[in-house]
C-alpha cells in the first residue's frame, strides 16, 4: 500500500501506517486526516508534533498519561485529558494520531 | 483507514439463540504475520511449500504431546450442548462459530488421516481431506475464538475448544501461517521486554510521571520503583497498565496499596509484561521463553515474592503453568503464594485493617463486575473454591457502597467473554469483536436498567481495552469501564494524605 502526498508516494502497511518513519512529511498527516474526514487544526498539529518529539527521544509513543499531561502543560489544564484528545482524534489519540504522525502502531492489550 | 463495514447488533432484552446462517463470517481473517516476526518465534517465515505434510505431522505431534487434545478430538458425540454457548455464534449466527463447528474444522482432518474409519469411509464419518481451503478456514475461524472456555463448562465430556483452537494455531504457525497481532507482539516482548515495546527509559519516564501525579493529588510520595535490587516484591503487570486508560488508574491503585502496606516492591524493565501471548498461539516453547524472563528478573533483583497485576490470561499462565514453565521457585519466600495475585494481596491488607478506606468517595458510581474468562474458568484466588470470583467482589464491596451483579448465567464460571480475548484484540478483527460483545453488553445493559449500575469493573487489560472500544458501539460511554484497583485507589486514604481542608488553606 502507499499514500500520495506533495506529489510523492510513500509506502504504508496494511493498516495504513507509514513504513519508514524518516519518510514523514507534514503533507502525509494532512492526506491521512482527509481520508478520515478530519481537517487538521493547530491543536491537532500540537499533538502530532509532540508525538514525534517524544518518539524521537524514547522510540515509543507516549503513554496516555504522559500525553495528557504534556497537552495540559502546553495547551491549558482543561485540555489535559483523554476526552479532549478523543474530540480531536475520534479513533483514539494512540492509534489515529500516531498514524498521522508517521509513528508505528502501538501494539499490545490496548 | 476506512471504517469497518458491518452492523452492530441491536441490544434486546435477552440474547436470542439465532437461526443458523452459513458463512456469515467466512470473509474475516486477521492480518498474516511478517516473516521476521515468525522467524523470531522459531516458525518458518512464510507458508512452506510442503505445508500439507508439515501440518499433518504437527497435528500428529500435538496429539501425542497433549493427551487432552487426542481425547477432545475423539470424544465429541454431537449432543449440541455447546451450540448456543459461544458469544461469537450468538453474535454472528455462523455455525462454524458454534464450538462444535469450530472443533470439527480440525476434527474432520484428524479423522481422515489418523482414524481407520476416516481412512476407509471418510464420507460416513465426517472425515475430509486437508486442502488449502481447509487451511484458510482454520486461519479464519480459529482466529474467531477467544479461547474463553465458556463452552467447555457446558460440554458433558469437558471438551475444551480453547485447547483445540490453540493446537490449530500452533499447526498454522508451524507451517509459516501465523497471525500478525500475536506474533508481532511476542517478538516485541522478546526484544524489549513487553507487548507494547516500551523501552526502559520510556518506562522510567512514565513511572516518574505517575509519582508526580499521585504526589500532586495526595501530597504523599508514593513510589513506582523500577529495577530496584533487594525489594521484597516483584510486581509483574500487563504493559497496558503503563500506557492506557483505565489500566493506569489500576496501576496507581497497586502503588498506593503497596505503599500503605509498607512493603518494598519493584517493577522490572526486563520482565515488564504479565501477558503471555505464547498461550494464545498454543506454543509451549514461546510461552516458556516469555515466562523465563520473569524468573530471571526475580533472580536478578533478588526478590522474595512475585505478585501479578490485573491481567486475565497472565493469571492463568502464572497460577497454572508458571512453576512448570519456569520453576522451581524455591528461592522465593514459601510463606506466600508463588505467585500471588494483587487482588489477594489487597484483600489481605483490607482484612488486616492496614488500609484506611473512605467508601463514600465512590458513591457517584454503582458497580458491576465482569469475570474475566481465564481467571474465572482456569484459576483460583485465595484458599477456597470460587475465590477467584469472590475476592475481586469482596475488594470492590470493601471500597464501594453500591454494587450489583449481572444475571447469574453471565457471570462466574458462566461469564461471557468481553469479545476481545485470546489474541483477537486487534483492529482487523473489529467485526467479530463487536458482534461477540453482544451477550456481555446485553447483560450489562440489563443491570444498568434494573439496578442503576453506572460502571463495569474488570481485572484484565484486554477486557478493559475491549470494553472501552465496545461500549460506544452499544450506545454507552467508553469511560464506564474501570479497573478494580482504580476503585481502591479512589477510596484509599493514605497516611499523611492531604485533605480537602488542607487544600483550602
Amino acid at each position: 500500500m502507499a499514500i500520495e502526498a506533495d506529489g510523492k508516494s510513500f509506502e504504508t502497511d496494511e493498516e495504513g501506517y507509514l513504513v519508514n518513519l524518516n519518510d514523514w512529511i507534514p503533507g502525509i498527516a494532512a492526506v491521512m486526516a482527509k481520508e478520515d474526514d478530519l481537517e487538521l487544526t493547530d491543536e491537532h498539529w500540537e499533538i502530532i508534533n509532540f508525538l514525534r518529539e517524544y518518539y524521537e527521544e524514547y522510540q515509543i509513543a507516549p503513554a496516555v498519561r504522559v500525553l495528557t499531561k504534556a497537552v495540559g502543560k502546553r495547551m491549558g489544564k482543561d485540555k489535559g485529558n483523554s476526552k479532549y484528545l478523543y474530540s480531536l482524534f475520534p479513533y483514539g489519540p494512540g492509534k489515529q494520531a500516531c498514524r498521522f504522525a508517521g509513528l508505528p502502531k502501538p501494539t499490545g492489550c490496548i | 483507514m476506512a471504517k469497518a463495514k458491518f452492523e452492530t447488533p441491536e441490544l434486546q432484552e435477552y440474547v436470542e439463540v439465532p437461526e443458523v446462517q452459513e458463512g456469515t463470517m467466512a470473509h474475516l481473517s486477521p492480518f498474516v504475520a511478517k516473516p521476521d516476526h515468525n522467524t523470531d518465534l522459531n516458525f518458518p517465515g512464510e507458508l512452506v511449500d510442503d505445508w500439507h505434510e508439515k501440518a499433518l505431522a504437527k497435528l500428529d505431534d500435538l496429539r501425542g504431546r497433549y493427551r487432552s487434545l487426542q481425547v477432545y478430538l475423539d470424544s465429541c458425540v454431537k449432543c449440541g450442548a455447546c451450540t448456543d454457548k459461544c458469544h461469537y455464534f450468538l453474535g454472528t449466527k455462523d455455525p462454524k462459530n458454534m464450538p462444535v463447528g469450530r472443533q470439527d474444522l480440525l476434527r474432520k482432518v484428524y479423522r481422515r488421516y489418523f482414524t481407520l474409519p476416516g481412512k476407509l469411509f471418510p464420507k460416513l464419518v465426517g472425515a475430509e481431506d486437508l486442502t488449502r481451503e481447509t487451511l484458510d478456514e482454520w486461519y479464519s475461524y480459529y482466529h474467531q475464538c477467544s479461547q474463553c472456555r465458556r463452552c467447555s463448562v457446558f460440554c458433558p465430556y469437558g471438551i475444551d475448544t480453547a485447547e483445540i483452537s490453540m493446537a490449530a494455531r500452533e499447526i498454522l504457525d508451524s507451517v509459516g501461517y501465523g497471525q500478525k497481532y500475536c506474533n508481532e507482539i511476542i517478538a516485541k516482548l522478546n526484544k524489549i521486554g513487553n507487548n507494547l515495546g516500551l523501552p526502559g527509559p520510556a518506562l522510567l519516564d512514565t513511572l516518574e510521571g505517575l509519582e508526580e501525579d499521585v504526589f500532586d493529588e495526595t501530597g504523599v510520595e508514593v513510589k513506582f520503583p523500577l529495577d530496584v535490587k533487594g525489594a521484597d516484591i516483584l510486581l509483574v503487570t500487563p504493559s497496558a497498565d503503563f500506557f492506557a486508560e483505565p489500566h493506569v488508574d489500576g496501576l496507581i491503585g497497586y502503588g498506593k496499596v503497596l505503599h500503605e502496606a509498607g512493603i518494598s516492591w519493584t517493577l522490572s524493565s526486563y520482565a515488564s509484561e504479565a501477558a503471555n501471548f505464547g498461550m494464545f498461539i498454543g506454543s509451549y516453547e514461546n510461552m516458556r521463553r516469555v515466562s523465563l524472563r520473569i524468573r530471571k528478573a526475580a533472580l536478578d533483583l533478588g526478590v522474595k515474592r512475585i505478585v501479578f497485576g490485573e491481567c486475565g490470561h497472565a493469571w492463568r499462565v502464572a497460577y497454572a503453568f508458571l512453576n512448570t514453565l519456569a520453576g522451581p521457585f524455591d528461592f522465593l519466600d514459601p510463606d506466600y503464594p508463588v505467585p500471588q495475585h494483587i487482588m489477594e494481596f489487597t484483600w489481605d491488607q483490607i482484612q488486616k485493617g492496614n488500609l484506611n478506606i473512605d467508601k463514600s468517595v465512590n458513591d457517584d458510581m454503582t458497580l458491576t463486575f465482569h469475570d474475566s474468562c481465564n481467571i474465572a474458568r482456569a484459576t483460583r484466588m485465595g484458599d477456597k473454591p470460587g475465590g477467584q470470583m469472590e475476592i475481586p467482589r469482596n475488594v470492590i464491596k470493601a471500597v464501594c457502597n453500591n454494587f450489583a451483579d449481572m444475571h447469574f448465567d453471565t457471570i462466574g464460571e458462566k461469564s461471557f467473554c468481553c469479545g476481545g480475548g485470546g489474541g483477537l484484540l486487534t483492529d482487523d478483527l473489529m467485526e467479530i469483536r463487536v458482534k461477540g460483545a453482544l451477550p456481555r453488553m446485553t447483560a450489562l445493559k440489563n443491570v444498568i436498567e434494573e439496578e442503576g449500575v453506572t460502571h463495569l469493573a474488570a481485572i484484565c487489560a484486554i477486557c478493559k481495552s475491549q470494553f472501552s472500544k465496545m461500549l460506544p458501539y452499544y450506545g454507552m460511554e467508553m469511560d464506564q469501564i474501570v479497573s478494580v484497583h482504580q476503585l481502591v485507589s479512589n477510596a484509599i486514604v493514605m497516611t499523611g494524605q492531604k485533605t480537602e481542608e488542607d487544600e483550602e488553606d
